[in-house]
């Protein structure tokens, strides 16, 4: 017998699909598994957007503080600074020096300076402010994915989404609280500043609107215990959380939780420096833009390490231990889209689909052996070989399956059988003309091969679109209609053909097309 | 087993008249229907907020609108029955942003002391998230038909390819309109729907139109109607049996996928029944229409196999060496 490579096709086909789908199926502990959607298994799915105008506003500010900075470390004195949506204005006394200040800006990337007297205005350019956005996303992405690996659960997604959306997706949220702790951990901003208090005007804080502490340089916090205690405090800060290198849990003298947290080199200097300058001046610990200790400063410290003291329980001072250590998000992020499933309705929508999926599929294999007989069994042995391909494919490529990735699975079965469908239609054809059947079969496979190609191209184009411009639920749907279609291609046009080749002789021999194609008694050929 | 006598010929375009007024009719209605009922579009599209709640017991839905009317959140809100007496779907027009504390707990809140629950789904989507899935979703549509008519144009000839998109067009229209005379909700899942039974007509369509080719390039006969009332006749039997394992496929989703899957089960199941009916009644029947010429096809496709067979003797000749 001739080496059938329709049936090693096949065969390597069936291992191919029986391998790589046997972890799902049989729940295996080792081997890719078909990853279920949200929706089937339960969990959370958030799209966030991202305010990257506030990423503007940020950088604007961090130049005026190196520009404070600067000023500072040659007495040069500043009168005013005033800030606007995206650029800051800063008076100096000596317009003499303002020269001197404009070489240190143009120095600094991205910004753009315009002198006028003794007042320079900063603003950025226009690829700057394109950079700063693009970071504070990158950024944003990469701190919710530190903080949600640490959170402890398996496999969050957090991807990139369009052009400023972020998506978050959490399997194996089990409760509401749990979910809400989630949404918690990702949303804190977790922006520690240290900042001086404004020891000058501080008496007069309750007095004080926020636009006569802003025209002094300051701004008015509340307290974090007691919303009702303000501070007035220095608008740029001395140090911020960038400049952090580790926070964890620690427990002050009455066994309450707090967190401890430690600086890198340079924070550690500045901080010493700061602290040295300004004996028994107060420092404000803020988190968050809210007061939580301000502590008297009673000599240097070195070492650069301190504290964050408040009324919260071991979990919250844990998450925000989180939240510090995975940075801060630079940007506030808001929910444009959330959906939440809980396990209970995820293990029904299994159900439901798995159930349609059996009783649908077993319809159809009974429909067909009753219809094709034996040639109905070679196509069913086909579409069930498909099934296996169509797992086995999802695992490999890490896909998702999704409700509506479900249903096109299902749906798929319906036309796979209708390239069997066609093959067979042709072959009886050939049959009853009174071809001899060696001839029927490869004559049908032929003309059918033509119509099964080019609906089967026009509709993967079709899903090819689909995936390119569809969302969530759509691509999930065209990727396993077109990985169907492909695989019922290989099923239906190689592997049955190589079936009958396989058995041609004994087709030809008893002619008994009753049994084999399920066609009613006549005078064969 | 045989459903159909393969060696008859059934005079389908004899009957065309009838079937065209039934489609005409029908689209018609359709298309008005969607005009002045509209479709009850699902948060996907609308942006709003649904939350599904399951109670041990059956659920107090009075009490649930009771509670829910003290907050301004749910102050559109509907409240119904969703599969079986102890589930219910609250669905209201307004959306959180915030993360720390959204829509979801709120609701949890102020279901406290109605019974024993449980939270089950929270389905939130902005309003700008829903009006980037409408644009998405409709380009998508538009894009596809496009792939599909340069495809069917490339295969076979633009009057098929136009004829096919009018049978995809008609299919969709009567399927929404009986999408929005049962008030089915239109979510995301119904547009995927919608794609499939796009996918599914030029399916079918193709099938036919295959057979149609087949026939004039192989048989002699020069009357088009002839020719499209055997390619009918001799697909009826494939047809009618894809369009049933389909369908039995479809039933089923509908019967036991439950309510979650209706957006998407129900216009399967009704697509997949009209888009049976144009692929045997419709498609073929709008190639005669758009005026399609036997002859010249028959010309285009010697001319073809004449410039074909030119270049072949060109290149052998110039392999051969002689020029």
């Amino acid at each position: 017998m001739k080496l059938n490579f329709r049936l090693v096709i096949f065969a390597f086909l069936i291992a191919f699909g029986l391998f790589f789908s046997a972890p799902s199926l049989l729940q295996l502990e080792s081997g890719k598994k078909v990853t279920l959607g949200l929706d089937l298994q339960g969990g959370l799915h958030m799209l966030l957007g991202v305010k990257t105008d506030e990423a503007i506003k940020a950088r604007i500010k961090s130049i005026a503080a190196s520009v404070k900075n600067f000023s500072e470390k040659k007495d040069i004195i500043i009168d005013s600074f005033s800030f606007s949506e995206d650029s800051v204005s800063i008076t100096f006394l000596d317009k003499d020096e303002v020269k001197n200040v404009k070489n240190f800006i143009s120095e600094i990337k991205g910004s753009v300076v315009a002198v006028d007297g003794a007042k320079i205005s900063i603003s950025l350019t226009k690829e700057e402010i394109l950079r700063s956005q693009e970071q504070a996303i990158s950024q944003a992405i990469e701190t919710i994915r530190n903080r949600l690996d640490q959170f402890g659960l398996a496999e969050p997604v957090v991807a990139r989404q369009g052009e400023n959306q972020i998506l978050v997706e959490l399997a194996g949220i089990k409760t509401a609280d749990e979910e809400q702790r989630a949404r918690e951990l990702i949303s804190r901003a977790a922006k520690l500043e240290l900042m001086a208090v404004d020891e000058d005007r501080a008496a007069r804080v309750n007095s004080m609107s926020e636009s006569d502490a802003s025209s002094y340089g300051d701004v008015i916090l509340e307290d974090a215990n007691n919303p009702k205690i303000k501070h007035l405090v220095r608008e740029i800060p001395i140090l911020d959380g960038s400049m952090l290198t580790d926070a964890h849990v620690g427990f002050d003298q009455n066994n309450r939780p707090l967190i401890s947290f430690t600086l890198n080199a340079e924070g550690a200097g500045i901080f010493g420096d700061f602290t040295g300058r300004s004996v028994g001046k107060r420092l404000a610990v803020v988190l968050d833009g809210k007061v939580y200790s301000a502590p008297v400063i009673n000599e240097r410290i070195g070492g650069g390490s301190g504290q964050i003291s408040g009324h919260y329980t071991v979990v919250e001072a844990k998450d925000l231990a989180i939240a510090l250590r995975s940075g801060s998000l630079l940007v506030p992020i808001y929910v444009m889209e959330k959906r939440s499933v809980g396990p209970s309705l995820g293990a029904d929508s299994i159900r439901a689909s798995l159930l349609a999926l059996v009783s649908g599929f077993a319809l159809v294999i009974v429909f067909m052996m009753f219809y094709y007989g034996l040639a109905g069994v070679i196509a069913n042995v086909a579409v069930v070989v498909n099934l296996f391909i169509i797992l086995g494919v999802i695992s490999l490529l890490g896909a998702t399956l999704t409700l509506p990735g479900m249903a096109g699975i299902v749906l798929h079965i319906g036309l796979a059988v209708d390239a069997n469908i066609i093959i067979n239609e042709r072959i009886r054809e050939g049959l009853r003309a009174g071809i001899p059947t060696s001839r029927a079969i490869s004559e049908g496979y032929k003309k059918a091969m033509r119509a099964i190609l080019d609906s089967n191209i026009t509709q993967i184009l079709a899903c090819t679109i689909l995936y390119v411009y569809g969302t969530g639920a759509i691509k999930g749907f065209a990727v396993t209609l077109s990985l169907g279609i492909l695989a019922s291609i290989l099923t239906a046009i190689v592997s049955t053909y190589g079936i009958y080749q396989f058995f041609m002789s004994r087709i030809e021999k008893d002619k008994n097309y009753t049994l084999w194609f399920g066609m009613s008694k006549r005078k064969g050929a | 087993m045989e459903l159909f006598k393969e060696d008859k010929v059934y005079n389908f375009l004899g009957k065309g008249k009838i079937f065209f007024i039934a489609s005409f009719v029908l689209f018609f209605i359709s298309i008005g229907l969607i005009a002045i009922k509209g479709f009850s579009f699902g948060i996907d599209f609308t942006g709003g907020t649904v939350v599904q709640v399951k109670y041990t017991g059956d659920a107090p839905i009075d009490k649930i609108r009771e509670s829910l009317k003290k907050s301004e959140l749910f102050e559109h809100a509907s409240v119904s029955e969703f599969g079986s007496s102890q589930e219910v779907v609250i669905k209201t027009p307004s959306s959180t942003v915030g993360l720390s504390h959204d829509i979801g707990d709120t609701t949890k809140e102020i279901l406290k002391g109605t019974g024993d629950f449980e939270i089950r789904r929270v389905d939130m989507v902005g309003p700008k998230v829903g009006d980037e899935l409408r644009v998405k979703g409709l380009s998508a549509f538009l894009l596809t038909l496009l792939a599909i008519m340069a495809t069917v144009t490339f295969r076979y000839e633009w009057r098929f390819a136009l004829a096919a998109i009018i049978a995809i067009v008609h299919d969709i229209v009567i399927t929404f309109g009986f999408v929005s005379y049962f008030g089915v909700d239109f979510n995301i899942e119904s547009v995927a729907a919608l794609l499939m039974i796009l996918g599914y007509s030029i399916h079918d369509t193709i099938i036919v139109y295959d057979r149609v080719r087949e026939h004039i390039e192989e048989s002699k006969e020069a009357d088009f109607v002839h020719i499209i009332n055997e390619a009918v006749s001799r697909t009826q039997s494939r047809t009618t049996l894809t369009s049933l394992t389909v369908f039995f496929v479809v039933l089923t989703l509908f019967l036991f996928g439950g309510d979650i899957m209706l957006g998407f089960s129900f216009p399967m199941l009704v697509g997949v029944v009209i888009g049976t009916y144009s692929s045997i009644f419709v498609a073929a029947q709008l190639v005669v229409w758009t005026g399609f010429s036997v002859a010249a096809y028959r010309q285009k496709m010697a001319d073809k196999v004449k410039i074909q067979a030119e270049k072949e003797r060109m290149r052998s000749q110039f392999e051969s060496g002689v020029m």
